[in-house]
């Protein structure tokens, strides 16, 4: 492995020159700055995969759009965060999402608490560009805390990392492929039955959805204790 | 233990003088196709009637790998040491067996299943990485070295300094052969140029576009082809390890490599000190669990460590950060099976072959709608037409051409009006496809275009790892799109849609399949667009 010493690199986004540390991503920095890139799989803290593609920006003389979060920066490279053509991307992208599954805002428990929610205001997405794609899937109720609704679910694996990175219990992850992905815990056992599962509860805050939630809480405390969850994670990224 | 390339020579002379005392052998071809026309049975059948008339001391029966023309298999071939003749048998059946041992007792040819040839198969092709298909037992070490093998390796490792190995394959212009047709010599300079203590080469072997079979053939025709190509990239980069990683589905191939392995390890060219020249290098097989994901690159490398094979946005690139964290050269089959015969004789004779861009040859699975089923090996710049017409025999039924699909589910369709486009990556690009790792499936007129970009577009959907939006939904969205046109339902807006979701997928897609899966639909819809137009239903 090679360990490069860190510099400080300017270079400019949306035609303003900035500044950062080589080691640092393009959404931090611009985040420093103040310049608004939308995001869902992202979470401070936690690895970056991205994979929900919302970030994607345009770098001058590249050939493809690339994820704001992933990117480590470069002196004199050229960023643009918002065009006619990224703008629409994104849009599509958003819409999909929301019709992968079923993001029935009115019988959902995350309604006006939602970060896809949000993103589709943000966006200004009002209508839905693609047809809805009818897949159902169980909800597992078992455990005696939290509840796993799958049908709200984004994939977006915050609830996997923060279980594997900062939790260090290993109990979610992934099955299945393409758009039979679900996340599962352990074998697929029910949460109940979980051997790994410490019941933290981090995977629940941290859930941008309606996917993972509490049960029998009240919308304070949700909020309480998501709050405390995000800054666990920001104090152990500043820690590192 | 084989410690100088004299001791090598020896043993090629020794195994040499034990052919020569054999007169005749014949050749059964064991590649998976002919094999699941029961080619072992007919090795076992013809040993027993070979040995019955008491012509074992005259005639060997022995097994060899893929002779390239499938659609006739099974085939054997006979060959006369004293002449170096050959004559290729096709179609041999078990109630075959009989009359080609008598054959070989009265010397005469077996006229009824000869197969001729001087036809333009066999002709046209150049055989560079399939020189030995088809000719030497991939189960026998001592037949590859018999025929030159590992001499490259003994003479690089001797004589040869990484930096020449890799600027020899940089003269060759050798471009990777999985698809993407990256310079080798180039990649292989930025491995060798990090400072690491552990670097990997990892050999690509998990094909698997639908029609391509190129490297597979490869794998069990002539594993130590592509063993000593990646000792020879191992040295060159100064790797020590190795990985290949095969698809589970090829369990013919994982075979023969892991016992050509074995083999090699025995004589001591893999392990510790190879021919006491202070290089280490060992090779492990991997298999792969059959996700079409796990031949990029990235969701290769997470696979070969143990996970789930996802892929990972880049950079870091594999140079930097591969297996394990460590540099690593990422190279198809194919590529690897080239090194050999580049540092045998020359870059500057490697670059002669094939076209100023792409130099060498290509092997192509030729599939689909064709006479000649199979497998050939061509020099870049050879015309779709010379392929297609005189190597492959034209179309199966005599039907008229449609058009013929290169690169398989991240390639586009090639209509009949660039017959005459010479087959190169550049050339192939420039009508909206691309190389791909060599499957070229033939299409005639009776097959729906749309038809077939649902076919690919449903095999991206259901192999599709899920970790991306565009491409999980993406494929899902685009699939049942194609389904309406199919059903003649669909409407002006979805045609519409249908283009704009390509786009999306195409440009915001995480790894290399998301962001080729649209493509045999942007390539159908851009030459054959009145088939679309045809499923939209009139209001």
């Amino acid at each position: 492995m090679i360990k490069q010493k860190v510099r400080v690199k300017s270079f400019k986004i949306n035609d303003i020159t900035v500044t950062g540390r080589s080691d640092q991503t393009l959404l931090e920095v611009a985040k420093e700055h103040n310049i608004f890139i939308p995001t869902l799989c992202y979470l401070e803290g936690l690895s970056c995969v991205g994979s929900c593609r919302l970030c994607l920006v345009e770098i001058k003389g590249a050939h493809e759009l690339v994820p704001a979060c992933t990117s480590k920066i470069k002196e004199d490279m050229e960023v643009i965060t918002t065009s006619e053509k990224i703008d629409s991307h994104r849009k599509m992208i958003l819409s999909m999402i929301f019709s992968e599954r079923s993001h029935t805002c009115s019988v959902c428990e995350a309604n006006g608490d939602c970060e896809l929610q949000n993103k589709s205001v943000e966006l200004q997405l009002d209508h839905s560009l693609v047809p809805y794609i009818d897949s159902r899937f169980a909800i597992d109720a078992s455990h005696k805390n939290f509840v796993h609704d799958p049908n709200r679910c984004i994939l977006c694996s915050r609830c996997v990392r923060v279980c594997s990175e900062i939790e260090g219990a290993n109990a979610i992850n992934i099955a299945g492929r393409g758009i039979n992905s679900q996340i599962i815990h352990d074998m697929d056992d029910p949460w109940i039955d979980s051997q790994s599962c410490t019941s933290c509860g981090k995977c629940v805050y941290v859930c941008p959805t309606g996917a993972l939630y509490e049960k029998e809480i009240s919308k304070e405390d949700v909020i309480t204790k998501r709050e405390i969850i995000h800054n666990l994670l920001k104090s152990r990224a500043e820690n590192e | 233990m084989i410690t100088s390339l004299l001791e090598l020579e020896e043993l090629a002379n020794c195994k040499r003088c034990d052919e020569e005392s054999v007169i005749e052998e014949l050749r059964v071809c064991i590649g998976s196709s002919c094999l699941s026309r029961g080619a072992d049975e007919i090795e076992k059948d013809l040993k027993t009637a070979i040995e019955d008339k008491g012509l074992q001391t005259r005639c060997r029966v022995k097994g060899v790998g893929c002779s390239g023309l499938c659609a006739n298999g099974t085939l054997v071939s006979h060959y006369k040491n004293a002449t170096k003749e050959n004559i290729l048998y096709e179609d041999i059946t078990l109630d075959d067996v009989d009359a080609l041992a008598i054959s070989i007792e009265q010397e005469k040819p077996y006229s009824l299943k000869v197969c001729d040839t001087n036809q333009p198969f066999f002709t046209k092709q150049t055989k560079i990485v399939l020189e030995n298909a088809g000719i030497i037992d991939p189960n026998d070490i001592e037949d590859y070295i018999a025929h030159g093998g590992y001499a490259t390796l003994f003479h690089v490792l001797h004589e040869m300094m990484p930096v020449d190995v890799i600027n020899e394959v940089k003269i060759s212009g050798l471009r990777g052969r999985g698809g993407g047709g990256f310079p080798t010599g180039q990649k292989w300079e930025s491995v060798y140029k990090v400072q690491s203590e552990q670097k990997y080469i990892v050999c690509n072997g998990d094909e698997g576009d639908p029609g391509a079979f190129m490297d597979r053939a490869l794998m069990e025709a002539d594993p130590h082809k592509v063993i000593e190509g990646m000792i020879i990239a191992g040295f060159a980069c100064e790797a020590t390890k190795g990985y290949i990683y095969v698809r589970a589905e090829y369990p013919i191939a994982v075979e023969k490599l892991n016992h050509a392995i074995k083999q090699a390890r025995k004589l001591g060219i893999l392990g510790n000190q190879i021919a006491h020249s202070g290089f280490d290098f060992d090779i492990e097989v991997r298999l792969g669990g059959g996700a079409f994901v796990c031949g990029e690159a990235t969701a290769l490398i997470a696979s070969i460590e143990g996970n789930r094979g996802n892929p990972r946005q880049k950079p870091p690139h594999l140079s930097d950060y591969g297996l394990w964290g460590e540099p690593t050269v990422l190279n198809n089959v194919e590529t690897l099976a080239n090194i050999p015969s580049i540092l045998k004789n020359g870059g500057e004779w490697f670059k002669n072959i094939g076209t100023p861009t792409s130099t060498g040859t290509k092997i192509f699975a030729l599939t689909g709608h064709i006479k000649n089923t199979g497998l050939v090996e061509v020099p870049m710049g050879i015309t779709l037409r010379e392929l297609i017409y005189e190597i492959g025999g034209g179309t199966s039924d005599g039907k008229p051409l449609k058009a013929i699909q290169t690169g398989g589910p991240s390639g586009g369709c090639i209509p009949t009006q660039f017959l005459d486009l010479t087959i190169d990556y550049d050339s192939l690009k420039s009508v909206g496809t691309i190389m791909g790792s060599g499957g070229m499936i033939v299409i005639d007129e009776s097959s729906n275009m749309v038809e077939l970009a649902h076919f690919f577009m449903d095999f991206c959907k259901s192999e599709s790892c899920g970790k991306c939006v565009p491409c999980r939904v993406g494929t899902t969205q685009l699939t049942h799109l194609l389904e309406k046109f199919i059903a003649k339902e669909a409407t002006q807006a979805d045609f519409e849609l249908l283009k704009e979701l390509s786009s999306v997928v195409k440009g915001t897609s995480l790894c290399g399949l998301g962001q080729t899966a649209p493509n045999p639909v942007l390539s159908t819809i851009r030459y054959f667009e009145s088939e679309y137009l045809e499923g939209i239903k009139n209001d």
